[in-house]
């Protein structure tokens, strides 16, 4: 490995409105090595990236490429500097040809040479060993192929950095070994390669170096063999391996006694692997791992979110169908999604109409809440659950984030639900209402009713939760509960193998 | 050896492919119309009837597809045809000049075309608005210059609308014993001219290769460097342009000006356009798929009118069949095919 350093980025800053984001990283990448950046969920990768590639100006510290400093006003301008960036949607365009895909908008002149470009391109084809050919529409192209085909216009636009957001996520096995082989095919040729992944196997398998960032700072950089799995996933979590050790005093909370709730048997849905699963009444069961790791997606499709693509589910014993959100709803199920903004909240609606929304949809169209009814119920659940607003006719948009959170609840526990799946319910929201949440899972439970719940923060699944399941790259590697459910048993089961 | 082969045999693109299957069908209901109707369909003067009648539909066809390619829309055409027709008749009547009436029809297209261009690119306001305005515009413009037909009747136009190019080898014997020639007007020329260079530029000209990448993917054809205002504007130029020429097309073929002149144009180019194997959503198109496509709307119509459902509601549904069947055929044929992809 060469240990000339090519990028350097110092004290990096980004301010977003009442976040700090980036707060003093710094990353250094050299030639022809292939550096992970890792961390969870909000750590600042992606903010770190996005400054990196102009998307992004960042509001203090600096970049240097190969020793002189430099400022990136736009990805067009990143590109220029040798900075290139293959995302995980693809950017290209399906509808032309590979070879077309690979020099529009960069090509003088206003005929296009067909001819010309096609000898060109399956020169770079070849010379990169990717398996495709430069007449074939690139949407006739495996997934895979199309990335490849992005980061060969990378490279032959000189790129010296090139930056591989999520690559593999929707790639197969096989296809992410090609990825790795084109990757250090480039690493020889001495391009700096930035891979930003959530799957810890792959980032052993292919990368030099890995930075871990946390919380929008820097935690520390260290060579991948040097790194362990288990310490990784402590870093990126955030505690260290000896002070997790003396946690773990969960009380024991068996379920042996009530009966089977919901049980599922090899379900699986567009974006979920097969998996069995089952929870007891007024039991409280976890899904944890990393992000990617398929957790979110499991429960998507306990709820039928996503397309569900196989598989048997019965409730409390007998066989239902499950295929979309309304079925599990009149089955008694109720969800609360990852994505607040996106899937939870109608920002412009009240809070009233926010919160009579799930009922609504359960009642029909034919039978509405009655005004009186759905002031009544916002009533009652703005105060149970304690939600700080104006009133019940304010927007939920101009609710805080923990409130918003509170108002989806109360949306759910207004259904009633024998089950409800709580999807990183505290994501975002402050402490205090974080530990409301908790609370009222806790009491949910005590009432009967099964709950799933999901955190990127393990400590608090370990607080409400009496068993944890493990998942890692899309599959469940572990169910743990009772003596084992302490934080060192779950990080090394998330991080495979031993520590 | 085998590689060699496929190499040989690329798979269609699916632009390639929608227009084949367009050519196709076109081909097999004209013979079904030879075979089974006769008459006229057995003289090569029905084909060039056709393109007669139809040639400024041809021409606005084209404008739309270029800009549908790219991922828009334009239903100003039809209307900015009539415009043309009766600026052009009236400027023509008071004594005008022919070069300067071509020039007057080129530049209202072109103005048009600028407008909505501009403000769909740069001011970012939805297409289908911007050209049902221009559509209203239009339509109200034309009507405020004369509520009357009026007849052209400028000596000079007269000769160039009665000029016709007569073809002795592809015409038949009358019953009096006469060869009668294959006529063709002008306009066709200006027709099939339209559409060569349309095709050339859509094909090997950087620009016509942004239209489609702007219209795959426009956030890509972005991050790949491509001006993607600049290219959305000129699509809409193209499109008033050929708004303009297809006026005076128009204006040859009929020789009068009339307020309800190429009424519903717009959504005969459109099916014309989608016929041919361009997709609404964009990147998927091709002019010469368009030519057939109106070939192909025309012909069906024909074929009703000779089947003897003379009334003019049989010719409205059967071209909405036609493109419900088009549309339903593009899509099973595309899904079909990004399923065979996954596999």
């Amino acid at each position: 490995m060469q240990e000339e350093v090519l990028l350097q980025m110092r004290h990096i800053e980004k301010r977003f409105p009442g976040v700090l984001a980036l707060n003093g990283v710094d990353f250094t990448l050299r030639k022809g090595e292939i550096h992970a950046l890792m961390g969870e969920n909000g750590a600042g990768k992606s903010t770190l990236i996005k400054v990196l590639t102009g998307v992004y100006q960042m509001d203090g510290g600096e970049i240097s490429v190969e020793g002189t400093n430099i400022s990136i006003r736009s990805p067009q301008d990143a590109q220029n500097k040798g900075i290139s960036t293959v995302y995980q949607e693809i950017t290209l365009c399906p509808n032309l040809t590979v070879a077309e895909n690979m020099f529009i908008g960069r090509e003088g002149g206003a005929w296009v040479k067909h001819k010309d470009y096609e000898k060109r391109a399956d020169e770079i084809l070849t010379h990169l060993g990717i398996p495709a050919r430069s007449t074939q529409q690139l949407g006739n192209c495996s997934l895979a192929v199309q990335q490849m085909v992005a980061i060969a216009r990378a490279v032959d636009m000189n790129c010296k950095v090139l930056i591989l957001d999520e690559p593999t996520s929707s790639l197969d096995d096989k296809e992410v070994n090609m990825l790795f082989d084109l990757m250090r095919d480039l690493k020889a040729k001495g391009v700096g390669i930035i891979f930003v992944t959530h799957f810890l196997e792959q980032v052993y398998e292919v990368s030099d170096r890995i930075t871990v960032l946390r919380n929008g700072e820097l935690v520390g950089e260290y060579l991948t063999e040097e790194l362990p799995q288990v310490e990784l996933v402590a870093k990126m979590i955030g505690k260290e391996l000896d002070e997790l050790s003396n946690l773990g005093d969960t009380e024991e909370k068996e379920h042996k006694d009530s009966e089977v709730l919901y049980e599922a048997s090899n379900l699986s849905s567009t974006d979920a692997m097969p998996f069995d699963f089952s929870i007891r009444k007024g039991e409280v069961n976890g899904f944890t791992g990393l992000l990617g790791s398929g957790r979110s997606e499991s429960v998507r499709a306990i709820f039928g979110a996503d397309k569900v693509t196989g598989g048997s589910v019965k409730i409390k014993g007998k066989p239902v169908k499950i295929t979309k959100p309304i079925d599990a709803m009149k089955n008694g199920i109720g969800y609360l999604a990852e994505d607040r903004k996106r899937d939870g909240i109608i920002a412009e609606l009240s809070v009233r109409e926010n919160i009579i929304l799930a009922l609504q949809v359960m009642n029909g169209l034919f039978k509405p809440i009655s005004r009186s009814e759905a002031e009544a119920f916002a009533d009652e659940y703005i105060k149970v659950l304690n939600i700080k607003t104006a009133s019940r006719e304010t927007p939920v948009g101009s609710l805080s984030g923990g409130n918003q959170q509170k108002v989806i609840l109360a949306r759910w526990l207004l259904t009633h639900p024998d089950y409800l799946i709580l999807d990183e319910p505290t994501r975002g929201i402050d402490v205090g209402t974080k530990l409301e949440i908790q609370k009222l899972v806790l009491k949910l439970a005590e009432e009967g009713v099964s709950v799933t719940f999901i955190s990127s923060e393990v400590e608090e699944m370990l607080r409400t939760c009496s068993r944890l399941i493990v998942m890692r790259d899309r599959h469940i590697v572990g169910e743990l509960k009772g003596a084992d459910l302490n934080q060192t048993q779950v990080m090394k089961t998330i991080a495979g193998g031993e520590a | 050896m085998k590689m060699n082969n496929a190499k040989n045999r690329e798979p269609l693109t699916d632009t390639q492919l929608l227009m084949s299957i367009t050519i196709v069908i076109f081909v097999v209901m004209y013979l079904i119309a030879m075979i089974f109707l006769g008459g006229g369909f057995l003289h090569a003067q029905q084909i060039f009837d056709m393109l007669n009648d139809n040639a400024s539909l041809i021409i606005v066809s084209c404008g739309l597809t270029i800009v549908m390619i790219g991922g828009g829309i334009d239903i100003s055409v039809g209307a900015v045809t009539s415009l043309v027709v009766m600026s052009c008749v009236l400027y023509l009547n008071n004594g005008g000049n022919i070069l300067v009436s071509i020039f007057l029809a080129v530049g209202i297209g072109l103005a048009f075309g600028l407008v909505q261009g501009f403000l769909i690119s740069y001011l970012e306001i939805q297409p289908f608005i911007v050209t049902l305005a221009g559509m209203f515009f239009a339509r109200g413009m034309t009507t405020i210059l004369s509520v009357n037909p009026q007849k052209a009747d400028h000596e000079g136009f007269a000769k160039l609308r009665d000029a016709k190019i007569e073809i002795n080898a592809l015409g038949y014997t009358a019953k009096n014993g006469n060869l009668v020639p294959a006529r063709m007007e002008l306009g066709v020329v200006v027709a099939l001219a339209c559409v060569v260079l349309i095709f050339i530029l859509l094909k090997y000209l950087r620009l016509g290769r942004n239209f489609y990448a702007m219209g795959g993917n426009q956030q890509s054809a972005l991050m790949l460097g491509i001006n993607v205002k600049r290219t959305r504007f000129l699509s809409y130029i193209l499109s008033g342009l050929l708004s303009g020429i297809s006026g005076y097309v128009f204006m040859l073929h009929t020789g009068a000006g009339n307020a309800t002149n190429a009424a519903g144009m717009e959504m005969n180019a459109i099916a014309s356009s989608i016929i041919g194997g361009t997709l609404l959503t964009g990147g998927v198109g091709n002019v010469a798929g368009t030519f057939f496509g109106t070939l192909t709307l025309t012909t069906i119509k024909k074929i009703v009118v000779s089947s003897g459902l003379n009334d003019p509601w049989w010719q409205s549904i059967t071209t909405g069949g036609m493109l419900c069947f088009f549309i339903l055929l593009q899509s099973v044929v595309l899904s079909k095919r990004s399923k065979k992809k996954k596999q």
